[in-house]
């Protein structure tokens, strides 16, 4: 069945997604065993974390903190008083066969995730709640075909669940939100926000109504999907699968539904593992945690400037555009690497310009971050105030002060002085130049002098190497219009 | 027998090595092998701390508890040695750390001999529902030494050990403590940590003390107790030193009446009971019944509560990650099943289906959340009675020791066997079992007495006072 | 109450416990037996009573951020089943 925009149209997804993120603490949620990727199987582990008979749970206090400034930066109200709770299942990569979570007590109710819609208009997507809980082992299926392999490494590491209202009504909006969420975990430092390697994960939510119905359609869960945009992908191949049963006059089963990156298609996990009965309980060896307003305000002054609050910033005060203002608040590092510079000059856009330009793309050739980058932000800001004054080219700045500055971090000024890059302003030596151009390139002049002039930046181009680069381009325009105009 | 601390100093006084006591005891238990009390000798490990002590000793500079030998409940975490709880879910498990309890009794130097028998999983009132075999009590080889410490009653009733840990749920360490005429002890919840004790319901759980004597159950736990950053549930308050010293002035003595008129106590336990309880006021301290119809239902709020806990608790015993794996299990599911059907006795599967019931979808707020709310209540009235009451007295048991088999037919007839025992559990209180009196046979039977909520101190003082007059 | 053999099968299965044929039947009937002992608890008015869920009144038992290696890869494979030297092995389920 075809499925034409005039059907699609009829329909309104209703998209909710729940969110995992892994605590970037140095060790587990309930034992002081090494939080850490990559680390060879069943090495970070303890006594506590493999479930051993007789060990009990001890309650990582960074677990907490992390978890407030999560819900700071989304604006959440903090829970005062908190317990923990059993998750009963079983499962190989579960060693306690329970996991401890919040079901009852989350840290964090409500607040939103701003996102753009459609239309480019601001859209928060409110957020239920926000728990702490352990993560699982990892099971490996595909090493030994007799034998699924279990490796303990990840079981305890600490995780908050993101649980939105179904707010989310495309798959734009999805891939936007788990961007945003990925940004601002990477702000707060709580997190890698990496998909591919497991730091985050995602499962959705998500049904389709008849646009103006009074009742949610069916609702279908999706799990595995390993980055955001195949979180969008599925969420497309789902709204569309619905759709189209909906439209064939059928039922849409209540289910949970694996999504297949390779065929782009959801199938139906066995409804027996899915339907399951935790028999949530109140967990005993944990007491219950009291968070006051003084604690919150501590971890509210070691948070950094968010990336929404940076954007405004960008946009309303220094007059940035959009575009620009996006691409710097996009990474943390970036920003305050920003904020340095702006301190060192005023010229918001030209500074914006030299951190988006020559710095990323020197960042990303390199493969370093940010805290490596040899140019102190006073530097880059002494260097774009140098071209303001008019003291050298923005060329000869990008082409040969800022190789150099990577080479010898310093002074922009003193270097440029060092190696006799000042611009010359000698309006008789840049004549001198002109002259022996002129006189080396009689066709191109005349050629000039006749209606092409796009050759004025071949004659610049000229004088600039005759001079080295330093001659004002400004005064060698004028000088070149004088003589050939 | 070299059943108390004191003794032990004596023949360490007169020219006794730590090793010649372990040899003695070591003796003793091979002697009394038939009890079945000990489930593994650790001969080897024992001998080398032996040594040690005795070195240390020469040097001048060993621990408090130097020359005790000291058996543990096969519950208990000892790094580099089985455990296995009673059970043969984990026949050949080896623990990679010790308890908490366990690691301060031998950072002063007391030697661990062995472990000790135990219903599995702790679940039981008699030591038959090991997987190991049962116990004999020593007193009388055809009745049980009580349970579910069934192991550490008997070895230290045949004084096989200094001393010997229990733990205690609903009764575990009390009533064996009568049965088989020791000192049996239970600090409040919270004094003593519960890191490396397998656990079976977390909020009743408790590690105690089989000893001859007060003294020795004081001393023992002083050195266990307090704070531990392992175990989140404990009291944090640092832990002194208990001085028991007799009370200074009279005192008030509750004792339950529906306790003394329960349908099925024996004549001769009531009446012994309430001679001590005739002596005491003839001294001088007020001795008052008072109500507390609440009998009935400690069992089964025990009973919801403890097997709910379990039921979660003992999840960890899957099959895969240690402990037994039934062979040929095609699958996890299969795995699970079979192994956790293979691995654990009859009476640890009831708890399990009950403890996963009354927490399933539909049946919690009838029962678990009620049962909490009964606990509640449980837990206000008792303190109420301490309002006005510095102890309550009852027998511990309604009888002496059983003999083998004769509760077995109707599980809820040895439930009911905690029915003196399941309050201080319920409320959180320190509770003692003294071996004051005993039948007409000679059988032994304990007298309960149980203080208010961190009054372990003055409790051990009464106790004291009453095994010394 | 009544207990249904549905009802045993889901209690079972949620408890990973399996039960045959006479075990079956036992089974129930302790259950039957045992649940209607503890269904005195109905009877007893708790009205206004709050659930008693911690058994002290401490709060904020936390520990620090601070790693520790207390065992080995070696140690924690130890009492495994079936393993390798890296991880635990457990049968996977044949197709079908």
């Amino acid at each position: 069945m075809e499925l034409t925009q005039e059907i699609r149209d009829k329909y309104q997804p209703v998209i909710g997604l729940e969110v995992h993120a892994q605590m970037l603490t140095k060790t587990k949620a309930y034992s002081n065993d090494i939080n850490e990727y990559g680390a060879a199987p069943n090495t970070n582990v303890s006594a506590i974390s493999l479930g051993h008979p007789g060990t009990l749970p001890r309650m990582n206090k960074q677990t907490i903190n992390y978890a407030i400034k999560m819900g700071l930066a989304i604006g959440s109200e903090i829970a005062e008083y908190q317990s923990f709770d059993r998750k009963n299942y079983f499962y190989p990569d579960l060693p306690k066969g329970y996991q401890i979570t919040q079901d009852i007590t989350p840290i964090c109710t409500g607040g939103e995730v701003v996102i753009k819609d459609a239309e480019g208009n601001e859209k928060g997507i409110r957020i239920t709640r926000i728990h702490m809980e352990e993560d699982a082992g990892k099971s490996i299926h595909d090493i030994d075909p007799f034998n699924t392999l279990i490796d303990l490494n990840r079981a305890g590491v600490p995780l908050i669940e993101i649980v939105s209202e179904p707010d989310i009504a495309t798959s734009q909006e999805a891939y936007d939100y788990l961007t945003e969420i990925r940004k601002l975990v990477r702000y707060l430092d709580i997190c890698d926000g990496n998909m591919e390697e497991g730091s985050l994960r995602c499962d959705a939510n998500i049904s389709v109504m008849l646009k103006g119905a009074k009742e949610y359609g069916q609702r279908v869960e999706v799990k595995n999907m390993n980055s955001i945009r195949n979180v969008q992908r599925a969420i497309e191949h789902e709204i569309e699968r619905h759709i189209i049963a909906i439209e064939k006059g059928e039922k849409i089963a209540q289910e949970t539904r694996n999504y297949n990156a390779l065929t782009n298609e959801t199938t139906a996990m066995r409804s027996k593992e899915a339907a399951n009965d935790y028999r949530f309980f109140p967990e005993p060896d944990l007491q219950p945690i009291r968070v006051t307003q003084d604690h919150i305000d501590k971890v509210k002054e070691g948070m950094p400037p968010l990336p929404n609050y940076l954007f405004k910033r960008y946009t309303n005060e220094l007059k940035l555009s959009e575009y620009d203002a996006g691409i710097l608040t996009d990474q943390k590092e970036i920003a305050l690497y920003f904020e340095e510079v702006i301190k060192t000059t005023s010229n918001y856009k030209s500074a914006a310009n030299w951190v988006m330009g020559d710095m990323k793309s020197y960042l990303n050739a390199q493969a370093i971050p940010v805290s490596e980058f040899q140019i102190t932000p006073e530097q880059l800001g002494e260097l774009v105030n140098l071209i303001d004054e008019g003291k050298v080219s923005h060329n000869l700045a990008s082409q040969k002060i800022f190789p150099a500055m990577l080479e010898n971090p310093g002074n922009p000024e003193k270097i440029a002085a060092d190696n006799d890059w000042l611009q010359s302003n000698d309006g008789n030596e840049i004549e001198g130049f002109l002259d022996e151009v002129i006189a080396e390139n009689p066709a191109e002049v005349e050629r000039f002098k006749n209606g092409e002039k796009k050759l004025m930046g071949f004659l610049m181009g000229q004088l600039m190497k005759k001079s080295r680069g330093k001659a004002d381009p400004k005064m060698a325009t004028q000088l070149i219009n004088k003589k050939l105009g | 027998m070299l059943n108390s601390f004191a003794s032990v100093q004596e023949a360490l006084d007169s020219g006794k090595s730590v090793s010649d006591i372990l040899e003695h005891y070591l003796l003793e238990i091979e002697k009394n092998k038939h009890l079945n009390a000990f489930l593994e000798v650790f001969e080897e490990s024992a001998r080398a701390s032996a040594k040690e002590v005795d070195e240390k000793r020469a040097a001048g500079n060993a621990g408090k508890l130097a020359g005790m030998v000291i058996g543990i409940k096969d519950n208990m975490a000892y790094k580099g040695h089985k455990v296995s709880s009673g059970s043969k879910i984990l026949e050949g498990f080896e623990s990679l750390y010790t308890a908490t309890a366990v690691q301060r009794l031998i950072d002063e130097d007391a030697i661990i001999i062995g472990r000790l028998n135990c219903d599995e999983f702790a679940m039981g009132s008699s030591n038959e529902n090991s997987a190991y075999g049962k116990v004999l009590n020593p007193n009388n080889e055809k009745t049980v030494p009580g349970g579910s410490s069934g192991g550490s009653s008997a070895a230290m009733a045949a004084g096989l050990c200094t001393a010997t840990l229990g733990s205690d749920t609903g009764g575990s360490i009390r009533q064996p403590a009568s049965f088989t005429g020791t000192v049996g002890f239970k600090p409040t919840y919270g004094r003593i940590s519960r890191f490396g004790l397998l656990a079976y319901a977390s909020s009743f759980d408790q590690i105690g003390t089989f000893t001859s004597n007060v003294e020795d159950a004081t001393l023992l736990t002083s050195i266990m107790a307090g704070m531990d950053e392992y175990d989140s549930t404990l009291i944090q308050e640092p832990q002194k030193a208990y001085s028991i010293e007799a009370p200074k002035e009279k005192l008030k003595i509750a004792y339950i009446k529906d306790c003394f008129n329960s349908e099925g106590i024996n004549p001769i336990v009531k009446a012994k009971s309430e001679a001590i309880l005739e002596k005491l006021k003839a001294e001088g301290h007020e001795v008052a019944g008072v109500d507390f119809p609440y009998l009935d239902i400690m069992v089964p709020t025990y009973y919801v509560l403890t097997t709910a806990e379990a039921s979660s608790n003992l999840s960890r015993y899957d099959g895969v990650h240690y402990g037994y794996r039934a062979q040929d299990a095609e699958g996890v599911e299969p795995t699970y099943k079979k192994s956790r059907a293979e691995g654990f006795g009859e009476e640890v599967k009831r708890r399990i289906m009950l403890g996963t019931f009354v927490l399933s979808q539909g049946y919690y707020d009838a029962y678990y959340t009620k049962a909490q709310k009964v606990r509640r209540l449980i837990q206000d009235k008792t303190k109420e009675i301490f309002k006005d009451y510095d102890f309550i007295i009852s027998p511990t048991t309604p009888d002496v020791a059983f003999e083998f088999g004769a509760n077995s037919a109707d599980p809820i007839t040895m439930y009911l066997q905690d029915i003196f025992t399941v309050q201080a559990n319920l409320a959180g209180n320190p509770a003692i079992s003294l071996p004051l009196s005993e039948d007409e046979n000679g059988m032994p039977f304990g007298l309960h007495v149980m203080g208010a909520s961190k009054d372990d101190e003055n409790l051990l003082g009464f106790s004291a006072y009453l095994m010394n007059k | 109450m009544e207990i249904t053999n549905d009802l045993i099968e889901h209690i079972a299965h949620l408890a990973r416990l399996e039960f045959n044929g006479e075990e079956n039947e036992r089974i129930k009937a302790d259950l039957e037996n045992i649940i209607s002992f503890v269904d005195q608890l109905q009877k007893v008015d708790t009205e206004g009573l709050e659930p008693l869920v911690y058994m002290t009144e401490e709060i904020n038992v936390l520990r620090e951020d601070t790693p520790a290696v207390t065992v080995t890869q070696e140690e924690a494979l130890k009492n495994a089943p079936n393993k390798d030297s890296d991880y635990f092995k457990i049968p996977k389920v044949l197709k079908g």
